[in-house]
């Protein structure tokens, strides 16, 4: 049998930064993700394993530790982890009880958007009321950046991070330095 | 933009998050390959295309993904109702119809 070539992990967006008018940009580093569909009847062994309940109302997240899940539709989660542990390997052991468990972590990456203009920023190219009684810190969904489909992360007052799809990356970074420039 | 209420997100979301799928409360013949060319005609191809109330499919792709149900004004393009996939056609009221059959597309809800 061949053996299988190795392949170094690359940042898509390594050593970009961007910093000004109140809007700091700034890759995340890369982490565990796996998009987790899952039935009801599911969700108690998936809690177990990731160490905390998954989150079940819409627009909601749920955290602990460096682990995040986000509520993306009623049977539909995309879990974080940035210590880059193996989380599909540890998830998949609940998917005898109705779940589908898919290591998604060279699908996305993600930008942090942080600082008083953040929202002003990202609601250039995003129709979400990003204000704080619509979109409260911890609050999470997907929705679109200009041409892009990113999930938004409230992260904090003036913090959000931007997980959008790896080959989007150019593309999301490039149109959130625009945007800051004119936020 | 138009604003529409996605029943599994349970709030108002702008309208770059949907996708428009067409007319909604069209059964799939259980017996496909039994039925005449006329009754396949009428199931596949033959759309109501009401001017005035119109009930749809929409879908909340870029949101939660869900496929769901609206009633909607085909001239004022005003949504009345969003319902979950598989619940039954609402019952309209004179009032609701008489709330977007007005002027054309102003608030958009
Ligand atoms: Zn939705």
């Amino acid at each position: 049998m061949a053996k299988a070539p190795k392949v170094a992990r690359a940042h898509p967006l390594a050593g970009r930064q961007f910093a000004g008018n109140g809007v700091t940009l700034a890759p995340v580093d890369i982490a565990s993700r796996v998009s987790l569909r899952a039935e009801a009847g599911a969700l108690a062994d998936i809690g177990k394993l990731l160490g905390f309940a998954l989150p079940t109302r819409p627009k909601t997240s749920a955290a602990k530790g460096r682990r995040t899940a986000l509520w993306l539709g009623p049977d539909e989660w995309l879990i974080t982890d940035a210590t880059n542990q193996r989380l599909a390997a540890t998830l998949a052991k609940a998917e005898p009880a109705g779940c589908s468990v898919v290591d998604i972590a060279h699908r996305n990456t993600a930008i942090e958007v942080s600082g008083p203009n953040a929202a002003a920023a990202l609601n250039a190219g995003c129709p979400q009321d990003l204000r704080a009684a619509a979109f409260a810190v911890g609050a999470a969904s997907r929705t679109v950046l200009a041409k892009a489909e990113i999930v938004l992360l409230r992260t904090g007052e003036d913090a959000f991070r931007v997980e959008c799809w790896r080959s989007f990356a150019d593309y999301v970074w490039t149109y959130l330095v625009d945007a800051a420039k004119s936020a | 933009m138009l604003l529409i209420r996605c029943p599994y997100c349970e709030e108002e979301r702008p309208e770059l998050e949907f996708a428009g799928a067409g007319e909604a409360h069209i059964a799939r013949p259980a017996n496909m390959s039994d039925i005449s060319d006329e009754d396949f005609e009428a199931f596949f191809f033959i759309r109501e295309n009401q001017k005035g109330i119109v009930f749809e499919r929409w879908r909340h792709i870029h949101g939660c993904g869900r496929f769901f149900n609206a009633a909607r004004h085909s001239v004022s393009d005003k949504f009345i109702v969003t319902y979950k996939a598989g619940e039954p056609k609402p019952e309209l009221t004179d009032e609701q119809i008489a709330a977007v059959a007005g002027a054309t597309g102003k608030s958009g809800k």
